[in-house]
């Protein structure tokens, strides 16, 4: 089991707060991501979870029982971190085995979870290596099995995929999700990667300025965020977000629509009229940066090859049911 | 654009680096070379490099004359032991500051970096009435002690270098995989400080071999080490060339031996943090 809640955490580093008081229910088995620019406090709430810091103030449950003077070792979670924090000095076997050591396992147990952890992660020919012989993937995959051969209660993982290079993230990313749901233990990831967020998370916590903004499906948080904040930061291209008449005439402060959302009207017609500045082709998708005047510069996502260049005149017509309307508070008004 | 380095330059370097090193290295060569001549070769001029009468009869007569042994073993002591002691004190220091820093801990560390700007000779008079009255003076116990505070600050930088370099995450991994502080030390941290830990015990070790200006002044023949020994051939009876080398030889033979073999440490300690 491996339900964790947070009740009113606070962290506080002298007078600067970090975390401003976090409500959090994870059921076990879910895989939920901390996702937020950098210096949000994502890292900071998962170190209070691990007990890598202290809490200033709050509770923290792990099925329903109080651990925040609980040290690290005892609350039965483990963590992969973002250098990987292999011992250098120390084999993959050794690596892997040493939290079984330090609980004091028999040496036989010890060395048949090891042997399993590591066929798990296609590890077994490096078992007798040091780390420093390893590649970047396979250090990653020598803290996964760290992490899982003590059969935690749950994993944390801090930004663990941030030095691999963008093929081999993808790579992991695939593999990390598949270890979790296969194992079925709850995991909670931090990432600052919006995408990662989206194709892992059952769950997403939006954070923002020690604050939890929204705490939803990754789905959830993109049809329905729940402030400016989430709109901005879930969706690839960014959200465009439009103040002015325009959103006045919507009964809002602010407006948003995708750049998915956005249809570029060939003949004229009714719609918003713009110029395009610049265009990216990708061959599946065509990126357009459209200057339309005093609604500023929007982003649009045409679907596959677009013939459009720098200076072409183009009208853009947003879906009607997915523009986003937000109050002068930020806050989304949902009808 | 990477630079070209052409078979020239190489040829250029290498000559010009083995220019240097023999030009560093010549005063020990002249010195090693004149303890095996006569006191009447030993100042001739013009010099003879190589091609003089070869003589074993100063180190006989160094030996005869005083206990190199004695000053040895001295040596041995009072460069082991305020090397030992200092360890015991910095690593613990360096651990703490390295590891868990106040708001303070750079201003120590220069304050104990400071210590090392004054001129010993400022605080000779006091240290000097101070062993006085204590009855250190002329003890290894007094020695000990002096040369130990004197390199304790370069021995609590080199360890704090070292230890900063260790990532915290590792510790931080090992809390996680439940290691009490005991065991963090003895499977994780301590592995890790071995190579940082070793070239420290070196330097620190030819510092205080070589060091003469203390030993100089607060010895005089009971804990006299090397130092002493060979000052004691440039005396009021005049220089006596031959028997000054051959006394300076023996007294840097054991600390150029054990450089030769440790090399490696050594220019990884001296170098250390320059590179990355």
């Amino acid at each position: 089991m491996g339900r964790i809640t947070l009740e009113a955490v606070q962290k506080s580093f002298g007078p600067v707060h970090i975390i401003k008081g976090a409500d959090l229910d994870i059921p076990d088995g879910a895989f939920v991501v901390f996702v937020g620019p950098s210096g949000c406090g994502k890292t900071t709430l998962l170190r209070l979870i691990a007990g890598l810091e202290d809490v200033s103030g709050g509770r923290i449950l792990i099925d329903g029982n109080n651990v925040v003077d609980v040290p690290p070792a005892k609350r039965g979670l483990s963590m992969v971190f973002q250098s990987y924090a292999l011992y250098p000095h120390m084999s993959v076997r050794g690596n892997i085995a040493f939290g079984l050591k330090m609980a004091g396992l028999p040496k036989a147990e010890i060395n048949q979870k090891v042997e399993a952890a590591a066929a798990t992660l296609n590890l077994t020919p490096y078992l007798d290596r040091k780390p420093r012989e390893l590649s970047g993937g396979q250090r990653q995959r020598v803290a996964i099995g760290r992490a899982i051969v003590r059969e935690p209660k749950a994993f944390l993982f801090d930004e663990p995929l941030s030095n691999l290079d963008a093929a081999l993230r993808v790579q992991m990313r695939l593999e990390v999700t598949r270890l979790q749901k296969q194992l079925g233990t709850t995991a909670i990831y931090v990432t600052h990667d919006q995408v990662e967020a989206m194709t892992m998370a059952d769950k997403i916590v939006v954070l923002n300025a020690g604050r939890i903004e929204q705490y939803g499906s990754p789905i959830e948080l993109y049809q329905r965020p729940a402030n400016l904040f989430v709109a901005g930061f879930i969706g690839s291209p960014k959200m465009n977000l439009i103040v002015g008449e325009e959103a006045a005439q919507r009964g809002a402060t602010t407006i948003g629509v995708r750049p998915e959302h956005i249809a570029i009207v060939e003949d004229g017609g009714e719609g918003w009229r713009g110029k395009v500045l610049v265009a990216e082709h990708l061959g599946s998708d065509t990126f357009l940066y459209v200057d339309s005047g005093a609604l500023g510069t929007l982003t649009v996502r045409c679907v596959g090859e677009k013939r459009l260049s720098a200076g072409d005149a183009v009208t853009l017509r947003p879906e009607p049911n997915r523009i986003y309307r937000f109050d002068a508070n930020g806050n989304s008004i949902f009808t | 654009m990477a630079r070209k380095v052409t078979g020239r330059h190489v040829v250029i370097a290498t000559v010009g680096a083995w220019l240097a090193g023999f030009v560093i290295f010549f005063p020990i060569l002249w010195m090693v070379l004149a303890s095996f001549k006569t006191e009447l070769e030993a100042f001739a001029t013009p010099p003879s490099f190589l091609f003089f009468h070869w003589t074993t009869e100063n180190y006989v007569t160094v030996q005869e004359r005083s206990d190199y042994l004695h000053h040895a073993l001295n040596s041995l002591i009072v460069a082991g032991g305020s090397t030992l002691i200092a360890l015991l004190i910095a690593i613990p220091a360096a651990w703490s500051m390295a590891f868990s820093p106040t708001r303070r801990t750079k201003d120590i560390l220069l304050w104990m970096l400071s210590t090392k700007m004054m001129p010993p000779v400022g605080v000779l008079v006091p240290i000097y009435l101070i062993y006085k009255n204590m009855g250190l003076l002329d003890t290894r116990t007094g020695l000990v002690f002096i040369l130990c505070l004197g390199n304790l600050p370069i021995v609590i930088w080199m360890l704090f270098t070292y230890f900063k370099e260790i990532p915290k995450d590792i510790l931080e991994a090992a809390r996680m995989d439940g290691a009490t502080i005991g065991r963090e030390l003895i499977y994780v941290l301590t592995p890790m400080a071995i190579p940082g830990l070793a070239s420290t015990l070196l330097l620190n070790l030819i510092l205080a071999w070589n060091e003469a200006f203390w030993t100089l002044n607060l010895s005089t023949l009971e804990a006299a080490p090397l130092t002493t020994f060979i000052a004691s051939y440039s005396s009021p009876e005049g220089l006596f060339w031959a028997r000054l080398s051959a006394a300076s030889t023996l007294a840097i033979a054991p600390i150029l031996i054990i450089g030769w073999f440790s090399q490696k440490q050594l220019v990884r300690g001296l170098t250390f943090g320059a590179v990355k």
